[in-house]
């Protein structure tokens, strides 16, 4: 067995350096001979016992070789336009490096099986020694189990401590302040269900780790303790909906007057940005037909609707802290999201159907900045919703100021109405009537 | 009924002559059998090959994540144009998270797991010889396969693979021009998940009729193991879910090459104004997650179920509250299609639907923390053994705990207002029914090796495997969601563009370093599988001391299962460490009258006449304790 393990392994290294060899890289030889040789001659200590790591290897090398082959195949149609790319576009040191990384993997299996070669002919003599029957408990587990549970434990609070302080902000609106006491009664509750369970998990497998010695406890059932379990969590539970019910409706469920009364403000989402849309004098925002999109008119306003004429285009969501704010969330082309963490506020952007959300900022921007102690800080609203190659980078700044601060940058603002739309807006309604005249010859003509 | 489950010798004999008479060859022994051990073989090694795929996409997007300013030249080798200069495009990055996303939960999860462990062990475990229909069973695993190389295919198209995410949410799907993904790569998509659900179907209704017509003699539905209970229910689960899949695939196919307006409605796209109207993404939603939510189910039943056997098995104790888990089972799979909206509070839909979906959806939590508790009880005072099928298991309700607690975070609709798409709900749910259910895969494969391959695994790699993936899986995912509260989404292609995610870059390298480490350590079971076929130490009859039918077939895995007549069941599969038995498993077959010393009452109920004998040999014994006294 050895002897032939030994064949082996002379093989498959014949095999990965002949790969090697195959690229062509004169780079390789100069500058890796060294680690490489030191990899071969540590390689060849260990000899034996390094078979099944190698040969794992090998083929996933040979797994990545034809991987090779076969992506860039249909990349470009004719062979040799591969073999050109691939010597003209990827320096050779590329295969060197990458060779180098499997070698070293390679080398890490080896030293992996030596362990285990050691670990059973330690285990073997001891059993020699010691005479002691080989038994099939594997208590060692246990053992792990128990530094597993400690360690477990500790990550937790460690993460609580780090990531957790890192990543948790106070709500900036009236809403999120009570989602956030939610959040905080859940993560409670559920964070004495982890430790709890895991002590009890992880503990007991320490506990009652195997022996021959004695014999599990027979106890199949009881129904007393399975009912504590069932209505435990079940009231727990109970209590969380309620709690969870009444904050959602809550949030989503605004009386209709209370809505007409906030700040009017539409988003359109688009690939990859956000149109904000201010209601204006009149605080309605203007109706919106798709098939009037036009490069100019890229909402698609429909400018006979009187209560779209005041509308005002805003370059960043500003908000006047304390004012109910009502926003209508639409969308162009594909489903986005409407996400500003600080304001706990998300609802999707679905072409075709409008979204609502309603919200009452609590700090001003400079408010905000004080208390998480950055000068830069800003609000930012994100996409949450995969939607194309630009996913990643669709924000817009949302800045709450006071309410003068609002109405001095109102003033600022512009109307959606203006020249160049008005001048669109006479153009596009001239050959429509034109249409019409040459539509009533057409049906002159064909009387 | 009776027919199939009391098969005489006779029969088998016919069999068994069947099988001399003509020579298997090749073909149909290894590609198209219709022996249910070798079709479940095959549903494994086509899963952990996909596995293994869907794990090197995510380590591609792993590497842009934690370096977005990093080259990494030998990626154009691999990809191509997709990874130009070595650095991998937005939209390719969105494929990668799509396939990964699709291939894990269809092909790895459902078909990998579900369909290589029913394969298994619903004819192995209720004594039947094969499935109720071995033809439509090998044609389920080859739908499967055509499945998988459809869906593979898709990189090799010139306009990528899809890449609207695994939830295909239209428009984006259904528009080649809002993603070049949702081309020819998301029509391979649906027809991959077309015949993938074909597959299923085939696979359900054998696994159902199986179960309920062809048991064998004394198994009746309690003395069924929990493991066949879990695949009764997955199966069921699929059998209803699974086509209304069929209905979004082929509406969402209509809307993409025949112009009809299901799921779209007043759409811009690229100043091009498309003439649908009345339309509705949200209906897509509903038809997806009507599905997708037993779906997550149908992943995670399979592995309740093995974990149920494996952890009973090694703790060398019966199951805490079988008739508990089995109710729990089947509130899961009853609530599991009320459940659905949970995954849309934010979508638009109605909010009082929402409400309403928030309730029943922390009413599941309660069967679910039922199981939790009752495999802790199980391990309370057990004399555990560990193989590496039990760590896997204790790491499976570890992971099954963790994951599931935050799922009360997020079944909240007033906190998924926070944390809905950010990574959070990545954390969540691979955490849930990604590890947990990978875990349960992987602790039936350790258990049940040998009664596949007739050989035993090396423990040692076991370990090792185990306690790598176990820690890299945490390190990867906990700190996922501390990104998810502050506020990252899910599918960011970078975290560059925005100041505030900055901070987590650091944490980003952590995770990715944590997931090459775990991912390498996949190697060491792909070695420990492929090479124990061969070389593995042979294989004992019955190995872990279990009590189920399985163990009671030879070594050999002869096509038939066993041979001679099929066994007669006598007792539950649970009676682990029984107080008055001399060993501490007593199996199946094994019947009262040969364990006078250990029956209990509780053992006979309704039979009040072997009762009265278990009695008159008590009252006997007695006198006879006294008299040697």
């Amino acid at each position: 067995m050895r002897l032939k393990g030994f064949i082996h392994i002379k093989g498959v290294f014949g095999l990965v350096f002949g790969l090697l060899f195959l690229f062509h890289s004169p780079s390789f030889a100069q500058t890796d001979t060294a680690a490489v040789n030191a990899d071969t001659e540590q390689v060849a200590t260990t000899d034996s016992s390094a078979v099944d790591s190698a040969t794992a290897t090998d083929t996933s090398v040979a797994a990545t070789d034809s991987e090779v082959s076969a992506t860039s195949a249909p990349a470009s149609a004719s062979t040799t336009a591969v073999a050109a790319e691939e010597e003209a576009g990827i320096p050779a040191q590329v295969y060197v490096n990458f060779f180098y990384y499997v070698l070293l993997f390679v080398l890490v299996c080896f030293i992996v099986t030596i362990l285990g070669q050691v670990l059973s002919v330690y285990e073997l003599t001891q059993g020699l020694r010691k005479k002691l029957p080989v038994n099939n408990w594997h208590s060692h587990q246990a053992w792990f189990f128990l530094v597993g549970l400690i360690v477990f434990l500790y990550g937790i609070y460690w993460s609580y401590a780090h990531h957790g302080t890192q990543s948790f902000r106070e709500a900036a609106t009236e809403h999120g302040a009570r989602i956030d006491t939610l959040f905080i009664i859940t993560t409670i509750i559920t964070t004495i269900v982890l430790v709890l369970t895991h002590i009890a998990l992880f503990g007991f497998a320490f506990k009652y780790r195997g022996s021959d010695k004695r014999k599990a406890y027979y106890y199949p059932h009881n129904n007393a303790l399975e009912k504590i379990w069932t209505i435990t969590p079940a009231v727990v539970l109970t209590i969380l909906v309620l709690f969870g019910f009444f904050t959602w409706r809550g949030i989503t469920n605004i009386p209709e007057e209370q809505q007409k009364e906030a700040l009017q403000i539409e988003i359109t989402a688009e690939q990859f940005a956000w149109n904000i849309r201010y209601g204006g004098r009149d605080n309605t925002v203007g109706k919106r037909n798709f098939k009037l999109t036009t490069p100019v008119n890229g909402l698609g306003i429909d400018f006979t609707d009187n209560s779209a004429l005041d509308d005002i285009r805003a370059g960043d969501i500003v908000l006047p802290v304390g004012k109910p704010v009502h926003f209508t969330i639409n969308s162009k082309d594909v489903l986005h999201s409407f996400y500003i963490p600080e304001f706990r506020v998300q609802i999707n952007a679905v072409p075709g159907m409008p979204t609502f959300f309603y919200i009452v900022p609590k700090y001003t921007t400079e408010e905000m900045r004080e208390k998480v102690g950055d000068p830069d800080y800003n609000f930012i609203l994100l996409c949450s919703k995969i939607c194309g190659s630009g996913h990643y980078n669709m924000q817009k700044k949302v800045i709450v100021v006071t309410d003068a601060e609002y109405k001095e940058w109102l003033s600022q603002q512009t109307y959606y109405f203006d020249d160049t739309m008005q001048k669109e807006f006479k153009e596009l309604s001239q050959p429509k009537q034109a249409n019409l005249v040459i539509d009533g010859n057409k049906m002159v003509s064909n009387n | 009924m009776a027919t199939t489950t009391t098969l005489p010798a006779a029969d088998y004999n016919h069999n068994d002559h069947h099988d001399h008479g003509h020579k298997e060859t090749f073909i149909t022994k290894y590609v198209f059998t219709q022996d249910h051990k070798m079709i479940a073989k095959q549903f494994l090694i086509t899963g952990i090959i996909m596995a293994f795929i869907a794990l090197f996409l995510s380590i591609l997007f792993r590497l842009q994540l934690a370096w977005p300013e990093k080259d990494f030249p030998i990626l154009e080798v691999f990809l191509g144009k997709w990874a130009e200069g070595g650095r991998i495009k937005p939209e390719f990055f969105l494929a990668l998270v799509t396939i990964h996303g699709t291939i894990m939960v269809f092909f790895v999860l459902t078909a990998g797991l579900s369909g290589t462990f029913s394969n298994l062990l619903i004819p192995l475990q209720i004594g039947a010889r094969d499935m109720a229909a071995p033809f439509m069973n090998m044609l389920s695993y080859w739908f499967f396969f055509v499945a998988c190389v459809v869906m593979l295919a898709s990189f090799f198209v010139e306009s990528g693979p899809a890449s609207a995410g695994w939830t295909i949410y239209p428009p984006l799907s259904a528009l080649p021009t809002a993603i070049s993904g949702s081309g020819t790569g998301m029509t391979l998509w649906l027809i991959s998940i077309g015949i993938f659900i074909a597959s299923q179907v085939m696979g359900g209704i054998n696994y159902i009729s199986t179960i309920l017509n062809m048991r064998t003699k004394g198994m009746s539905l309690w003395r069924m193991p929990l493991t066949i209970w879990a695949l009764l229910f997955t199966a069921i689960l699929g059998l209803l879910s699974f086509p209304v899949l069929v209905s979004a695939v082929v509406l969402l196919f209509f809307d993409r090459s025949m112009g009809t307006s299901f799921y779209l409605s007043d759409i811009i796209v690229q100043g091009q104004i498309l003439a649908h109207e009345g339309g509705s993404p949200i209906l897509f939603e509903h038809l997806f997650w009507f599905l997708g939510h037993p779906e997550v189910y149908i992943v995670i039943l399979p592995s309740f179920g093995i974990v149920s056997e494996v952890i009973s098995i090694n703790s060398r104790k019966p199951i805490f509250g079988y008739h508990a888990m089995v109710y729990s089972l089947l509130g899961i799979s009853v609530l599991s299609f009320l459940v659905w909206g949970h995954h849309m509070f934010v979508t638009g839909m109605s909010p009082f639907l929402g409400g309403v979906f928030m309730i029943t959806t922390l009413i599941i939590a309660v069967p679910s923390a039922v199981k939790v508790f009752n495999y802790i009880a199980t391990i309370w005072r057990g004399n555990i053994r560990f193989t590496p099928a039990m760590v896997f298991s204790i790491g499976m309700v570890s992971f099954f705990i963790s994951g599931g607690i935050t799922g009360l975070f997020v079944g909240n609709a007033a906190i998924d207002i926070q944390v809905h798409d950010t990574y959070f709900i990545v954390a969540h749910f691979h955490l849930v029914m990604g590890s947990a259910a990978i875990f349960g895969m992987l602790a039936g494969v350790y258990h049940w090796y040998p009664k596949m391959f007739g050989r035993m695994m090396n423990n040692r790699l076991g370990y090792l495997h185990f306690w790598i993936t176990f820690v890299g899986a945490y390190f990867v995912f906990i700190p996922m969601h501390f990104m998810g509260i502050d506020g990252v989404p899910r599918r960011y292609y970078a975290f560059t563009s925005f100041e505030f995610m900055e901070k987590w870059l650091s944490v980003n390298v952590f995770i990715t370093w944590s997931a090459i480490i775990a991912g390498l350590a996949q190697v060491a079971f792909a070695w420990n599988f492929f090479h124990s076929m061969k070389h593995g130490k042979l294989a004992t009859q019955n190995p872990w001391g279990a009590n189920t039918l399985e163990w009671t077939t030879p070594i050999e895995r002869i096509h038939g299962n066993w041979p001679g007549e099929l066994p007669t069941v006598h007792r539950w599969p649970y009676d682990y460490s029984k107080p008055g038995h001399s060993e501490d498993f007593i199996p199946q077959t094994v019947p009262y009258s040969e364990t006078m010393s250990s029956n209990l009452p509780h053992d006979f109920e309704g039979n009040p006449e072997a009762e009265k004998i278990q009695r008159e040999w008590e009252a006997q014994q007695l006198v006879v304790d006294e008299e040697s006294k």
